[in-house]
């Protein structure tokens, strides 16, 4: 056990001496819930948009008026004719146009029935869908007042309710999402970079010709990192209930616990990366290529995975990413337990045991 | 006084594929001796030294080091030995302090005999004003130096050096081997690969190794009167001339 924290005491050295990967390790988590949180954002904020009334009466001054107030758009641009429709898309002003026909508030009154047309940058997909949402739902709003003003039979009204998550925000499904991709980068990528590190510069044989048992090596290689990965999930956490306004809905221990589970499958994953190769450039490259890609691309987080190609679809569960992503959606933001995580949690424990068994496989006792 | 053998190698052989990279090695090497063991490159010196050591299973022969067995005992043997391999073993991004308590705690020493082994061996060696400084920062002679006794800080039975002394100049190399001197004499047995023949001389007994063979095993003056030479470099050529394997 004494020679066990000698060497866990010497991996601590190596990490502290390190200051810039220390600095790196521990500001990653920040600044991806920084950039994720407020960049990267999918909600469309002080869109800006252009005007085009022909009508020009009270009803049409109202619905402009409603729009432009909403935090959503910005009526920043208003045109007189059609002409203006393209050059002004074109120079990428506006994102959408409001059309306002001749007569509006008359046909309102009389024939019950006013036409809008809404004219959206469609390069931009999603944000020209978000946009169109966001308008009808305005214009839906005002519609509804004026019936309700004039108290006529009739009323229609949709009442969209999203679930989980009413506000759309983005940083519900971006704070799981970064988590497993900073465990996955701490725990594989820096375990196996520093064990391979250890066989660059030779001093790996030094110590397998110690008395200490390759497992115990093994294990003392992964504490510090594992320290470390709990720290980020801290980070993460404290940054999302205090910044983003993102709830932890469920129980708190159930969500560290899995946290420290897949931060051991990650170490698994980061073992035995570093008993297939020699090289740091080479363990670092394959933990990009097989770990960050895959858990950004196949977990869930940046895009559905119901709507991947099969062959992609059966990939992804593969991915041990995929499990955890959907582990933390549920406890962090449905605020459910055990009971509807404990399928996903077996395969994580499941896929763990079988890479840590493999890696001490691989790692080489002798190095014949 | 009886000769004590800590090292007994009987037939040891290691192939690889078709390749017979060690053939059927045997000899003995004596408590506290200096064992030289030399060749050309490629003549399995390092395969063979890495059998010993427990890093690489032998595919046939028997081998006792340090008395126990290399096949039975590997755990008993790592206890037994120390090693300082071709490629410089310090942790460079620690003090000397830090390696020295690192290789002591893995052995097992107690945290008495740590503080013991660090102020004699900083004293010993001359490193009051560095213990603190990382070991980057120390002259390659230096820290070969220090990787040595850092090798020995457990008190092995046996110490095995791969090429220990590549690329220092001959004051630091004459220094290093005022070390293994002192060792020993403090009764560990020295087992040492070298290409510089200057170095052979220094070592009680050599044995030459070709194409996986050990062709010569005497005294470095036995050695010269054998082969009518004048110097370990002359003997080694005539011997390593032999040789069909190229580098």
């Amino acid at each position: 056990m004494k020679q066990f924290f000698a060497f866990v005491k010497k991996e601590f050295f190596h990490i502290w001496r390190d200051k810039r990967t220390l600095f790196i390790l521990l500001g990653m988590p920040i600044t991806q819930i920084i950039i994720f949180g407020f960049a990267l954002t999918n909600e469309v904020k002080n869109s800006k948009m252009a005007i085009l009334d022909f009508s020009k009466d009270a009803a049409s001054s109202q619905l402009v008026q409603k729009m432009s107030v909403s935090k959503y758009f910005d009526a920043t641009t208003v045109l007189t004719s059609y002409q203006e429709v393209l050059p002004v898309f074109k120079k990428g002003k506006v994102k959408m146009i409001l059309v306002i026909p001749q007569h509006f508030a008359n046909d309102l009154q009389h024939g019950n029935q006013g036409h809008i047309q809404l004219i959206c940058d469609g390069s931009d997909p999603n944000v020209a869908n978000t946009l169109s949402t966001y308008a009808s739902a305005i214009i839906k709003d005002f519609q509804s007042a004026i019936v309700k003003e004039q108290k006529l039979p009739y009323r229609i009204e949709t009442d969209i309710r999203m679930m989980y998550n009413p506000e759309l925000k983005g940083a519900y499904s971006f704070v799981p999402g970064v988590m497993a991709l900073i465990l996955m980068l701490t725990s594989a990528m820096m375990t196996s970079i520093a064990i391979v590190k250890e066989k660059e510069m030779g001093t790996m044989e030094i110590i397998l010709v110690s008395p200490l048992r390759p497992f115990g090596v093994v294990i003392a290689k992964a504490i510090p990192y594992m320290i470390l990965s709990m720290v980020n999930v801290a980070t993460i956490l404290l940054l999302s209930v205090y910044v983003l306004d993102v709830p932890i809905r469920g129980s708190l221990l159930l969500l560290l616990s899995e946290g420290l589970l897949f931060t051991i499958t990650s170490l698994a994953l980061g073992l035995l990366i570093s008993s297939i190769t020699d090289s740091q450039q080479v363990a670092m490259l394959i933990s990009l290529m097989g770990l960050f890609l895959p858990t950004t691309v196949l977990s869930g987080y940046m895009f559905p995975i119901e709507n991947m190609p099969l062959p992609l679809q059966v990939m992804s569960n593969l991915v041990p990413a995929k499990w955890f992503y959907s582990i933390v959606k549920t406890i962090m933001i449905k605020g459910l337990g055990l009971s509807y995580v404990w399928k996903e949690t077996l395969i994580l424990i499941g896929m763990t045991v079988f890479l840590f068994g493999l890696s001490i496989k691989k790692f080489k006792t002798r190095l014949s | 006084m009886i000769k004590q053998n800590v090292i007994i190698a009987e037939g040891l052989s290691k192939i690889f594929g078709n390749f017979v990279a060690v053939d059927h090695i045997s000899f003995e090497v004596a408590k506290g001796e200096i064992f030289g063991f030399l060749g050309a490159n490629g003549a399995g010196k390092t395969t063979a030294m890495r059998m010993l050591c427990g890093l690489s299973t032998p595919s046939s022969g028997k081998a006792t080091v340090a008395g126990f067995d290399l096949f039975k005992d590997t755990e008993q043997i790592k206890k037994s030995i120390g090693y300082m391999s071709q490629k410089f073993s310090l942790y460079e991004d620690l003090t000397i302090r830090e390696n020295i308590q690192f290789y002591g705690g893995i052995y097992g020493l107690s945290k008495k005999q740590i503080q013991d082994k660090t102020a004699y061996l900083v004293d010993h060696l001359h490193l009051q004003n560095y213990q603190n400084s990382l070991v980057k920062s120390l002259p390659l002679g230096w820290k070969q130096k220090l990787a040595f006794s850092v090798a020995i800080v457990h008190d092995p039975a046996i110490v095995f050096l791969d090429e220990p002394t590549g690329g220092v100049d001959p004051v630091t190399r004459r220094e290093f081997w005022e070390l293994i001197y002192d060792a020993s004499e403090r009764g560990i047995t020295v087992f040492v690969t070298t290409h510089y023949m200057d170095e052979a001389e220094y070592c009680n007994r050599v044995s030459i190794m070709v194409d996986g063979r050990i062709e010569a095993l005497d005294t470095p003056n036995n050695l010269k009167k054998t082969y009518n030479s004048l110097s370990m470099d002359e003997v080694f050529l005539k011997l390593a001339r032999k040789a069909a394997r190229g580098e």
